[in-house]
Protein backbone atom coordinates (compact mmCIF):
# COMPACT_ATOMS: atom_id res chain seq x y z
CA UNK A 1 0.00 0.00 0.00
CA UNK A 2 1.14 3.55 -0.68
CA UNK A 3 0.15 6.33 1.73
CA UNK A 4 1.01 9.98 1.28
CA UNK A 5 0.91 11.46 4.78
CA UNK A 6 3.09 14.53 4.25
CA UNK A 7 0.46 17.06 3.25
CA UNK A 8 1.95 19.77 5.44
CA UNK A 9 5.03 19.61 3.19
CA UNK A 10 2.94 19.83 0.06
CA UNK A 11 -0.31 18.48 -1.33
CA UNK A 12 -1.26 16.80 -4.57
CA UNK A 13 -2.82 19.23 -7.03
CA UNK A 14 -6.58 18.92 -7.29
CA UNK A 15 -8.33 18.15 -10.57
CA UNK A 16 -10.06 21.51 -10.27
CA UNK A 17 -6.71 23.26 -10.02
CA UNK A 18 -5.18 21.35 -12.92
CA UNK A 19 -8.23 22.00 -15.07
CA UNK A 20 -8.12 25.70 -14.26
CA UNK A 21 -4.51 25.78 -15.35
CA UNK A 22 -5.05 24.17 -18.73
CA UNK A 23 -6.59 27.11 -20.64
CA UNK A 24 -3.77 29.35 -19.48
CA UNK A 25 -1.31 26.91 -21.01
CA UNK A 26 -3.32 27.03 -24.25
CA UNK A 27 -5.53 29.74 -25.68
CA UNK A 28 -5.40 32.01 -22.66
CA UNK A 29 -1.85 33.13 -23.30
CA UNK A 30 -2.32 36.90 -23.31
CA UNK A 31 -0.51 39.27 -21.03
CA UNK A 32 -3.07 40.79 -18.65
CA UNK A 33 -1.38 44.17 -19.10
CA UNK A 34 -2.02 44.21 -22.89
CA UNK A 35 -4.92 46.27 -24.15
CA UNK A 36 -5.94 43.97 -27.01
CA UNK A 37 -8.45 41.16 -26.79
CA UNK A 38 -5.93 38.52 -25.75
CA UNK A 39 -4.74 40.75 -22.96
CA UNK A 40 -8.25 41.62 -21.86
CA UNK A 41 -9.18 37.95 -21.83
CA UNK A 42 -6.24 37.13 -19.54
CA UNK A 43 -6.96 40.15 -17.38
CA UNK A 44 -10.56 39.04 -16.92
CA UNK A 45 -9.37 35.64 -15.77
CA UNK A 46 -6.88 37.24 -13.40
CA UNK A 47 -9.53 39.50 -11.92
CA UNK A 48 -11.80 36.51 -11.46
CA UNK A 49 -9.07 34.64 -9.58
CA UNK A 50 -8.39 37.61 -7.35
CA UNK A 51 -12.09 37.92 -6.57
CA UNK A 52 -12.35 34.23 -5.75
CA UNK A 53 -9.42 34.34 -3.37
CA UNK A 54 -10.66 37.55 -1.75
CA UNK A 55 -14.08 36.01 -1.23
CA UNK A 56 -12.58 32.90 0.40
CA UNK A 57 -10.76 35.12 2.90
CA UNK A 58 -13.62 37.61 3.28
CA UNK A 59 -11.40 40.34 1.90
CA UNK A 60 -11.70 42.78 -0.98
CA UNK A 61 -10.05 41.86 -4.28
CA UNK A 62 -7.73 44.87 -4.11
CA UNK A 63 -6.43 43.60 -0.78
CA UNK A 64 -5.02 40.46 -2.41
CA UNK A 65 -1.47 40.56 -3.83
CA UNK A 66 -0.18 37.56 -5.72
CA UNK A 67 3.32 36.42 -4.78
CA UNK A 68 5.69 33.65 -5.76
CA UNK A 69 5.17 31.69 -2.54
CA UNK A 70 4.16 31.89 1.10
CA UNK A 71 7.71 32.68 2.12
CA UNK A 72 7.72 35.76 -0.10
CA UNK A 73 4.44 36.92 1.42
CA UNK A 74 5.89 36.50 4.93
CA UNK A 75 9.03 38.41 3.98
CA UNK A 76 7.04 41.20 2.41
CA UNK A 77 4.50 41.59 5.18
CA UNK A 78 7.00 41.60 8.03
CA UNK A 79 9.48 43.87 6.29
CA UNK A 80 6.66 46.31 5.53
CA UNK A 81 5.20 46.15 9.02
CA UNK A 82 8.64 47.01 10.38
CA UNK A 83 9.26 49.79 7.85
CA UNK A 84 5.90 51.41 8.58
CA UNK A 85 6.61 51.14 12.30
CA UNK A 86 10.00 52.76 11.96
CA UNK A 87 8.40 55.68 10.10
CA UNK A 88 6.37 56.30 13.24
CA UNK A 89 9.43 55.81 15.47
CA UNK A 90 8.32 52.33 16.58
CA UNK A 91 10.92 49.60 16.34
CA UNK A 92 9.59 46.77 18.49
CA UNK A 93 8.07 43.59 17.06
CA UNK A 94 6.39 40.67 18.82
CA UNK A 95 6.42 37.11 17.52
CA UNK A 96 6.86 33.65 19.03
CA UNK A 97 9.40 30.87 19.10
CA UNK A 98 7.70 28.34 16.80
CA UNK A 99 7.29 30.43 13.67
CA UNK A 100 8.38 29.16 10.27
CA UNK A 101 11.87 30.21 9.21
CA UNK A 102 10.30 32.49 6.60
CA UNK A 103 9.21 34.60 9.57
CA UNK A 104 12.08 33.93 12.00
CA UNK A 105 14.85 34.65 9.52
CA UNK A 106 13.14 37.84 8.36
CA UNK A 107 12.94 38.91 12.00
CA UNK A 108 16.62 38.10 12.52
CA UNK A 109 17.47 40.39 9.62
CA UNK A 110 15.35 43.16 11.15
CA UNK A 111 17.10 42.67 14.48
CA UNK A 112 20.39 43.30 12.73
CA UNK A 113 18.88 46.50 11.37
CA UNK A 114 18.10 47.72 14.87
CA UNK A 115 14.62 46.40 15.51
CA UNK A 116 13.91 44.71 18.79
CA UNK A 117 11.94 41.46 18.69
CA UNK A 118 10.17 39.77 21.59
CA UNK A 119 9.64 36.04 21.03
CA UNK A 120 6.74 34.86 23.14
CA UNK A 121 7.13 31.42 24.69
CA UNK A 122 4.64 28.78 23.60
CA UNK A 123 4.81 26.52 26.64
CA UNK A 124 4.52 22.74 26.59
CA UNK A 125 1.41 22.69 24.45
CA UNK A 126 2.73 25.00 21.76
CA UNK A 127 0.23 27.79 22.42
CA UNK A 128 0.80 31.53 22.65
CA UNK A 129 -0.87 33.01 25.74
CA UNK A 130 -2.93 36.14 25.34
CA UNK A 131 -1.96 37.59 28.70
CA UNK A 132 1.70 37.22 27.79
CA UNK A 133 1.10 38.90 24.46
CA UNK A 134 -0.75 41.74 26.16
CA UNK A 135 2.07 42.22 28.64
CA UNK A 136 4.63 42.27 25.82
CA UNK A 137 2.96 45.07 23.85
CA UNK A 138 4.79 48.35 24.40
CA UNK A 139 4.19 51.90 23.21
CA UNK A 140 6.83 51.33 20.53
CA UNK A 141 5.46 47.98 19.31
CA UNK A 142 4.71 48.25 15.60
CA UNK A 143 3.98 44.67 14.57
CA UNK A 144 2.76 41.37 15.94
CA UNK A 145 3.37 38.33 13.73
CA UNK A 146 2.00 35.01 14.95
CA UNK A 147 1.28 31.99 12.80
CA UNK A 148 -2.25 30.68 12.42
CA UNK A 149 -1.46 26.95 12.35
CA UNK A 150 1.94 25.55 13.20
CA UNK A 151 3.38 23.41 10.42
CA UNK A 152 5.06 20.86 12.69
CA UNK A 153 2.75 20.32 15.62
CA UNK A 154 -0.51 21.66 14.21
CA UNK A 155 -1.41 24.02 17.04
CA UNK A 156 -4.05 26.59 16.09
CA UNK A 157 -3.35 29.90 17.80
CA UNK A 158 -6.15 32.12 19.14
CA UNK A 159 -5.89 34.34 16.08
CA UNK A 160 -9.18 36.18 16.49
CA UNK A 161 -8.34 37.18 20.07
CA UNK A 162 -4.79 38.11 19.14
CA UNK A 163 -6.13 40.25 16.29
CA UNK A 164 -8.63 41.92 18.57
CA UNK A 165 -5.97 42.74 21.12
CA UNK A 166 -3.65 44.15 18.45
CA UNK A 167 -6.42 46.27 17.02
CA UNK A 168 -7.30 47.65 20.44
CA UNK A 169 -3.68 48.55 21.02
CA UNK A 170 -3.17 49.99 17.54
CA UNK A 171 -0.55 47.43 16.52
CA UNK A 172 -0.38 45.85 13.05
CA UNK A 173 -1.10 42.14 13.04
CA UNK A 174 0.31 39.72 10.49
CA UNK A 175 -0.31 35.98 10.47
CA UNK A 176 1.48 33.29 8.52
CA UNK A 177 -1.60 31.29 7.53
CA UNK A 178 0.15 28.96 5.11
CA UNK A 179 -1.04 25.86 6.98
CA UNK A 180 -4.45 27.33 7.81
CA UNK A 181 -5.99 28.62 4.60
CA UNK A 182 -8.13 25.94 3.02
CA UNK A 183 -7.94 23.80 6.17
CA UNK A 184 -9.62 25.80 8.93
CA UNK A 185 -12.02 28.76 8.73
CA UNK A 186 -10.12 31.96 7.95
CA UNK A 187 -11.95 35.28 7.87
CA UNK A 188 -9.65 38.29 7.82
CA UNK A 189 -12.43 40.64 8.88
CA UNK A 190 -13.83 38.61 11.78
CA UNK A 191 -10.34 37.50 12.82
CA UNK A 192 -9.03 41.10 12.92
CA UNK A 193 -6.13 40.28 10.62
CA UNK A 194 -4.21 43.12 8.94
CA UNK A 195 -1.87 41.00 6.85
CA UNK A 196 -1.92 37.30 6.02
CA UNK A 197 0.32 34.98 4.00
CA UNK A 198 -0.85 31.93 2.10
CA UNK A 199 0.64 29.38 -0.31
CA UNK A 200 -1.31 27.53 -2.99
CA UNK A 201 0.44 24.17 -2.78
CA UNK A 202 -0.73 23.59 0.77
CA UNK A 203 -4.36 23.38 -0.37
CA UNK A 204 -4.03 21.38 -3.60
CA UNK A 205 -2.90 24.29 -5.71
CA UNK A 206 0.37 24.44 -7.66
CA UNK A 207 3.81 25.16 -6.24
CA UNK A 208 5.44 28.52 -6.83
CA UNK A 209 2.47 30.77 -6.15
CA UNK A 210 1.07 32.38 -3.03
CA UNK A 211 -0.63 35.54 -1.91
CA UNK A 212 -0.42 38.30 0.61
CA UNK A 213 -3.61 39.75 1.98
CA UNK A 214 -3.01 43.30 3.12
CA UNK A 215 -5.74 45.47 4.56
CA UNK A 216 -6.44 48.35 2.21
CA UNK A 217 -5.70 51.04 4.81
CA UNK A 218 -2.07 49.88 4.98
CA UNK A 219 0.19 51.67 2.51
CA UNK A 220 2.52 48.97 1.24
CA UNK A 221 5.77 49.97 -0.37
CA UNK A 222 6.62 48.42 -3.73
CA UNK A 223 8.23 45.04 -3.22
CA UNK A 224 9.40 44.48 -6.79
CA UNK A 225 9.94 47.57 -8.94
CA UNK A 226 9.39 47.78 -12.64
CA UNK A 227 5.80 46.97 -13.44
CA UNK A 228 2.25 48.04 -12.81
CA UNK A 229 1.19 44.56 -11.73
CA UNK A 230 -0.31 44.04 -8.29
CA UNK A 231 -1.16 47.74 -8.06
CA UNK A 232 2.47 48.65 -8.76
CA UNK A 233 3.55 46.85 -5.60
CA UNK A 234 4.98 43.73 -7.16
CA UNK A 235 6.12 44.14 -10.72
CA UNK A 236 6.43 41.21 -13.09
CA UNK A 237 4.02 39.52 -15.45
CA UNK A 238 1.55 37.51 -13.44
CA UNK A 239 1.86 33.71 -13.29
CA UNK A 240 -1.58 33.30 -14.81
CA UNK A 241 -1.67 29.48 -14.99
CA UNK A 242 -0.64 29.16 -11.37
CA UNK A 243 -2.87 31.96 -10.13
CA UNK A 244 -5.95 30.52 -11.85
CA UNK A 245 -5.15 27.11 -10.41
CA UNK A 246 -4.63 28.55 -6.94
CA UNK A 247 -8.03 30.24 -7.08
CA UNK A 248 -9.75 27.06 -8.25
CA UNK A 249 -8.05 25.02 -5.54
CA UNK A 250 -8.97 27.47 -2.80
CA UNK A 251 -12.54 27.78 -3.99
CA UNK A 252 -12.93 24.02 -3.83
CA UNK A 253 -11.23 23.73 -0.43
CA UNK A 254 -13.40 26.45 1.05
CA UNK A 255 -16.60 25.04 -0.46
CA UNK A 256 -15.94 21.71 1.27
CA UNK A 257 -14.22 23.09 4.34
CA UNK A 258 -16.57 21.72 6.95
CA UNK A 259 -16.91 18.24 5.54
CA UNK A 260 -13.17 18.04 4.91
CA UNK A 261 -12.43 19.15 8.47
CA UNK A 262 -14.73 16.50 9.80
CA UNK A 263 -13.30 13.75 7.63
CA UNK A 264 -9.66 14.68 8.21
CA UNK A 265 -10.10 15.21 11.97
CA UNK A 266 -11.60 11.74 12.29
CA UNK A 267 -8.56 10.23 10.58
CA UNK A 268 -6.23 12.34 12.71
CA UNK A 269 -7.95 11.19 15.90
CA UNK A 270 -7.76 7.58 14.80
CA UNK A 271 -4.01 7.96 14.29
CA UNK A 272 -3.51 9.73 17.61
CA UNK A 273 -5.48 7.07 19.40
CA UNK A 274 -3.54 4.24 17.77
CA UNK A 275 -0.11 5.80 18.14
CA UNK A 276 -0.74 6.68 21.79
CA UNK A 277 -0.78 2.96 22.50
CA UNK A 278 2.90 2.72 21.63
CA UNK A 279 4.79 2.75 24.95
CA UNK A 280 6.89 5.83 25.71
CA UNK A 281 5.33 7.92 22.97
CA UNK A 282 3.90 11.38 23.23
CA UNK A 283 1.60 13.42 21.03
CA UNK A 284 2.94 16.94 20.55
CA UNK A 285 0.86 20.09 20.48
CA UNK A 286 -2.41 21.01 22.11
CA UNK A 287 -5.23 18.49 22.35
CA UNK A 288 -7.98 21.06 21.88
CA UNK A 289 -6.44 23.54 19.45
CA UNK A 290 -5.16 21.24 16.74
CA UNK A 291 -5.38 21.52 12.96
CA UNK A 292 -7.46 18.75 11.39
CA UNK A 293 -4.59 17.20 9.45
CA UNK A 294 -1.44 17.41 11.56
CA UNK A 295 -0.27 14.66 13.89
CA UNK A 296 3.06 15.02 15.64
CA UNK A 297 4.54 12.33 17.84
CA UNK A 298 7.81 11.62 19.61
CA UNK A 299 8.95 8.08 20.26
CA UNK A 300 11.59 7.70 22.91
CA UNK A 301 14.74 5.76 22.16
CA UNK A 302 14.71 6.08 18.39
CA UNK A 303 15.79 8.62 15.82
CA UNK A 304 13.42 10.24 13.36
CA UNK A 305 15.27 9.78 10.10
CA UNK A 306 15.49 6.02 10.59
CA UNK A 307 11.82 5.93 11.37
CA UNK A 308 11.01 8.04 8.34
CA UNK A 309 13.03 5.89 5.95
CA UNK A 310 11.64 2.65 7.35
CA UNK A 311 8.16 4.06 6.83
CA UNK A 312 9.15 4.99 3.31
CA UNK A 313 10.23 1.40 2.69
CA UNK A 314 6.74 0.41 3.84
CA UNK A 315 5.20 2.84 1.35
CA UNK A 316 4.35 5.59 3.84
CA UNK A 317 5.50 9.18 3.23
CA UNK A 318 5.92 11.22 6.41
CA UNK A 319 8.38 13.73 7.84
CA UNK A 320 10.43 14.27 10.97
CA UNK A 321 11.81 17.18 12.95
CA UNK A 322 14.99 15.28 13.73
CA UNK A 323 18.31 16.97 13.07
CA UNK A 324 19.33 14.29 10.60
CA UNK A 325 16.45 14.99 8.27
CA UNK A 326 17.24 18.67 8.09
CA UNK A 327 20.96 18.26 7.66
CA UNK A 328 21.56 20.46 10.68
CA UNK A 329 22.84 19.58 14.11
CA UNK A 330 19.80 20.53 16.08
CA UNK A 331 16.39 18.98 16.01
CA UNK A 332 13.41 21.15 15.12
CA UNK A 333 13.29 24.53 16.86
CA UNK A 334 9.57 23.98 17.31
CA UNK A 335 9.98 20.82 19.38
CA UNK A 336 12.80 22.39 21.41
CA UNK A 337 10.55 25.42 22.06
CA UNK A 338 8.09 23.05 23.74
CA UNK A 339 10.82 22.35 26.28
CA UNK A 340 11.55 18.92 24.86
CA UNK A 341 15.05 17.48 25.43
CA UNK A 342 17.18 17.03 22.30
CA UNK A 343 17.25 13.25 22.55
CA UNK A 344 13.46 13.03 22.52
CA UNK A 345 13.03 15.66 19.82
CA UNK A 346 15.29 13.53 17.60
CA UNK A 347 12.60 10.84 17.68
CA UNK A 348 9.87 12.95 16.20
CA UNK A 349 7.48 12.06 13.43
CA UNK A 350 4.91 14.16 11.63
CA UNK A 351 2.05 12.62 9.73
CA UNK A 352 -0.02 15.21 7.90
CA UNK A 353 -3.30 14.31 6.27
CA UNK A 354 -5.77 15.75 3.82
CA UNK A 355 -9.18 14.81 2.50
CA UNK A 356 -7.59 12.57 -0.13
CA UNK A 357 -6.48 10.17 2.60
CA UNK A 358 -8.70 7.32 3.76
CA UNK A 359 -9.40 5.53 7.02
CA UNK A 360 -7.94 2.37 5.44
CA UNK A 361 -4.68 4.23 5.02
CA UNK A 362 -4.74 5.17 8.71
CA UNK A 363 -5.22 1.51 9.57
CA UNK A 364 -2.32 0.63 7.32
CA UNK A 365 -0.09 3.20 9.05
CA UNK A 366 -1.13 1.77 12.41
CA UNK A 367 -0.37 -1.74 11.19
CA UNK A 368 3.20 -0.74 10.24
CA UNK A 369 4.39 2.03 12.53
CA UNK A 370 4.33 0.29 15.94
CA UNK A 371 6.46 -2.59 14.63
CA UNK A 372 8.94 -0.23 13.02
CA UNK A 373 9.28 1.70 16.28
CA UNK A 374 9.78 -1.53 18.16
CA UNK A 375 12.39 -2.85 15.71
CA UNK A 376 14.38 0.38 15.91
CA UNK A 377 14.14 0.37 19.69
CA UNK A 378 15.43 -3.17 19.84
CA UNK A 379 18.63 -2.02 18.19
CA UNK A 380 18.89 1.22 20.15
CA UNK A 381 21.34 1.59 23.04
CA UNK A 382 19.29 4.57 24.24
CA UNK A 383 16.26 2.35 24.61
CA UNK A 384 18.40 -0.31 26.33
CA UNK A 385 19.65 2.31 28.80
CA UNK A 386 16.05 3.24 29.43
CA UNK A 387 15.12 -0.36 30.15
CA UNK A 388 17.71 -0.39 32.91
CA UNK A 389 15.56 2.06 34.81
CA UNK A 390 12.12 0.69 33.99
CA UNK A 391 10.35 -2.51 33.21
CA UNK A 392 10.18 -3.36 29.51
CA UNK A 393 6.82 -1.88 28.49
CA UNK A 394 6.54 -4.34 25.65
CA UNK A 395 6.51 -7.22 28.12
CA UNK A 396 3.68 -5.58 30.00
CA UNK A 397 1.56 -4.94 26.89
CA UNK A 398 1.55 -8.39 25.36
CA UNK B 1 16.88 18.97 1.79
CA UNK B 2 16.68 15.60 0.18
CA UNK B 3 19.67 13.31 0.47
CA UNK B 4 20.68 10.42 -1.67
CA UNK B 5 21.80 7.25 0.03
CA UNK B 6 23.55 4.56 -1.99
CA UNK B 7 21.81 1.23 -2.48
CA UNK B 8 24.37 -0.31 -0.19
CA UNK B 9 23.49 2.10 2.62
CA UNK B 10 19.80 1.37 2.18
CA UNK B 11 20.51 -2.36 2.15
CA UNK B 12 22.39 -2.23 5.44
CA UNK B 13 19.82 0.15 6.91
CA UNK B 14 16.83 -1.98 5.93
CA UNK B 15 18.46 -5.27 6.97
CA UNK B 16 21.39 -4.49 9.24
CA UNK B 17 23.85 -7.29 9.99
CA UNK B 18 25.00 -8.25 13.49
CA UNK B 19 22.40 -6.33 15.46
CA UNK B 20 22.17 -7.14 19.14
CA UNK B 21 24.34 -7.79 22.16
CA UNK B 22 26.89 -10.44 23.19
CA UNK B 23 26.43 -11.52 26.77
CA UNK B 24 29.97 -12.74 27.30
CA UNK B 25 31.62 -10.02 25.25
CA UNK B 26 35.16 -9.24 26.32
CA UNK B 27 35.24 -5.81 24.69
CA UNK B 28 32.43 -3.28 24.73
CA UNK B 29 32.56 0.30 23.49
CA UNK B 30 30.03 3.05 23.25
CA UNK B 31 30.46 6.38 21.46
CA UNK B 32 28.31 9.36 20.53
CA UNK B 33 25.59 11.00 22.54
CA UNK B 34 21.83 11.13 22.33
CA UNK B 35 21.77 14.90 22.26
CA UNK B 36 23.54 14.89 18.91
CA UNK B 37 21.25 12.17 17.70
CA UNK B 38 23.50 9.14 17.44
CA UNK B 39 24.98 6.57 19.78
CA UNK B 40 26.74 3.35 18.81
CA UNK B 41 27.57 0.48 21.08
CA UNK B 42 29.84 -2.37 19.91
CA UNK B 43 30.27 -5.77 21.50
CA UNK B 44 33.31 -7.90 20.66
CA UNK B 45 34.04 -11.52 21.45
CA UNK B 46 37.75 -11.98 20.94
CA UNK B 47 39.36 -15.42 21.29
CA UNK B 48 42.79 -16.39 22.57
CA UNK B 49 44.29 -16.13 19.10
CA UNK B 50 43.05 -12.54 19.04
CA UNK B 51 40.54 -13.26 16.34
CA UNK B 52 37.22 -11.41 16.51
CA UNK B 53 34.95 -14.40 16.79
CA UNK B 54 31.76 -12.43 17.05
CA UNK B 55 30.64 -8.84 16.92
CA UNK B 56 27.26 -7.19 17.53
CA UNK B 57 26.08 -3.63 17.64
CA UNK B 58 23.29 -1.43 18.88
CA UNK B 59 22.76 1.97 17.33
CA UNK B 60 20.49 4.91 17.98
CA UNK B 61 20.65 7.17 14.98
CA UNK B 62 19.83 7.88 11.39
CA UNK B 63 19.91 5.47 8.48
CA UNK B 64 23.60 6.08 7.83
CA UNK B 65 24.47 5.55 11.49
CA UNK B 66 22.80 2.15 11.34
CA UNK B 67 24.35 1.31 7.97
CA UNK B 68 27.88 2.29 9.00
CA UNK B 69 27.57 0.22 12.20
CA UNK B 70 26.32 -2.74 10.22
CA UNK B 71 29.08 -2.68 7.61
CA UNK B 72 31.78 -2.00 10.19
CA UNK B 73 30.80 -5.19 12.01
CA UNK B 74 30.95 -7.10 8.72
CA UNK B 75 34.42 -5.71 8.05
CA UNK B 76 35.91 -6.99 11.31
CA UNK B 77 33.96 -10.16 11.98
CA UNK B 78 36.20 -13.24 11.92
CA UNK B 79 39.25 -11.05 11.39
CA UNK B 80 42.35 -10.65 13.52
CA UNK B 81 42.18 -7.87 16.09
CA UNK B 82 44.79 -5.93 14.14
CA UNK B 83 42.25 -5.37 11.37
CA UNK B 84 39.87 -3.72 13.82
CA UNK B 85 42.71 -1.52 14.99
CA UNK B 86 43.38 -0.46 11.43
CA UNK B 87 39.74 0.17 10.48
CA UNK B 88 39.28 3.66 9.10
CA UNK B 89 36.14 5.68 8.53
CA UNK B 90 37.27 6.09 4.94
CA UNK B 91 37.17 2.34 4.41
CA UNK B 92 33.67 2.27 5.93
CA UNK B 93 32.50 4.99 3.54
CA UNK B 94 34.02 3.18 0.57
CA UNK B 95 32.44 -0.12 1.55
CA UNK B 96 29.06 1.62 1.53
CA UNK B 97 29.67 3.11 -1.94
CA UNK B 98 29.87 6.55 -0.38
CA UNK B 99 27.90 8.66 2.09
CA UNK B 100 26.37 12.11 1.69
CA UNK B 101 28.82 14.73 3.00
CA UNK B 102 26.65 15.59 5.99
CA UNK B 103 26.66 11.92 7.01
CA UNK B 104 30.38 11.25 6.92
CA UNK B 105 30.53 11.77 10.69
CA UNK B 106 28.54 8.52 11.06
CA UNK B 107 31.46 6.59 9.58
CA UNK B 108 33.80 8.31 12.03
CA UNK B 109 31.52 7.19 14.80
CA UNK B 110 31.55 3.60 13.53
CA UNK B 111 35.36 3.57 13.49
CA UNK B 112 35.44 5.03 16.99
CA UNK B 113 32.90 2.53 18.31
CA UNK B 114 34.98 -0.39 17.09
CA UNK B 115 38.15 1.09 18.54
CA UNK B 116 36.49 1.89 21.85
CA UNK B 117 35.46 -1.77 22.12
CA UNK B 118 39.00 -2.91 21.31
CA UNK B 119 40.40 -0.50 23.88
CA UNK B 120 38.00 -1.95 26.42
CA UNK B 121 39.29 -5.42 25.58
CA UNK B 122 42.87 -4.39 26.29
CA UNK B 123 41.88 -2.55 29.42
CA UNK B 124 40.07 -5.60 30.80
CA UNK B 125 43.21 -7.66 30.27
CA UNK B 126 45.39 -5.04 31.86
CA UNK B 127 47.42 -4.76 28.68
CA UNK B 128 48.44 -1.37 27.31
CA UNK B 129 46.20 -0.42 24.42
CA UNK B 130 48.09 -0.03 21.14
CA UNK B 131 45.74 2.79 20.05
CA UNK B 132 45.66 6.21 21.57
CA UNK B 133 42.28 6.50 23.26
CA UNK B 134 42.72 10.21 23.71
CA UNK B 135 42.93 10.63 19.95
CA UNK B 136 39.18 10.72 20.00
CA UNK B 137 36.80 11.52 22.75
CA UNK B 138 33.24 10.36 22.76
CA UNK B 139 31.93 13.69 21.57
CA UNK B 140 32.15 12.89 17.90
CA UNK B 141 32.95 15.52 15.35
CA UNK B 142 30.28 17.13 13.27
CA UNK B 143 32.75 19.36 11.50
CA UNK B 144 32.20 17.91 8.04
CA UNK B 145 28.66 19.12 7.79
CA UNK B 146 29.23 22.82 8.02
Amino acid sequence: MFVYADNAATTAMSKAAANAMLPAMGELYGNPSSLHQKGREANMALMGARETIAKCLNAEPREVYFTGCGTEADNWAITEGARLGALAGKRHIISDTIEHHAVLHTLRRLEKQGFEVTYLPVHENGMVRLDELEAAIRPDTCLVTIMFVNNEIGTVQPIREIGKLCRERGVLFHTDAVQAVGHVPVDVAADNIDMLSLAAHKFHGPKGVGALYCKKSIRLQNFIEGGAQERNKRGGTEAIPSILAMAAALKESCAHLEENMEKVSAMRDRLIEGLSEIPCSRCNGDPDHRAPGIVSFCFEGIEGESLLLRLDLAGICASSGSACTSGSLDPSHVLLALGMPHEIAHGSLRLSLCEYNTMEEMDYILSQLPDIVRTLREMSPVWMHKLETMEDPYLAVK
Amino acid sequence: MAMEYSEKVMEHFARPHNVGTIEDANGVGEVGNAKCGDIMRMYLKINDEEIIEDVKFQTFGCASAIATSSIATDMIKGKPLSEALNLTNKAVVEALDGLPAVKVHCSVLAEQAVKAAVADYYQRRGVPCPIDLDAFDHEHEHGEEE
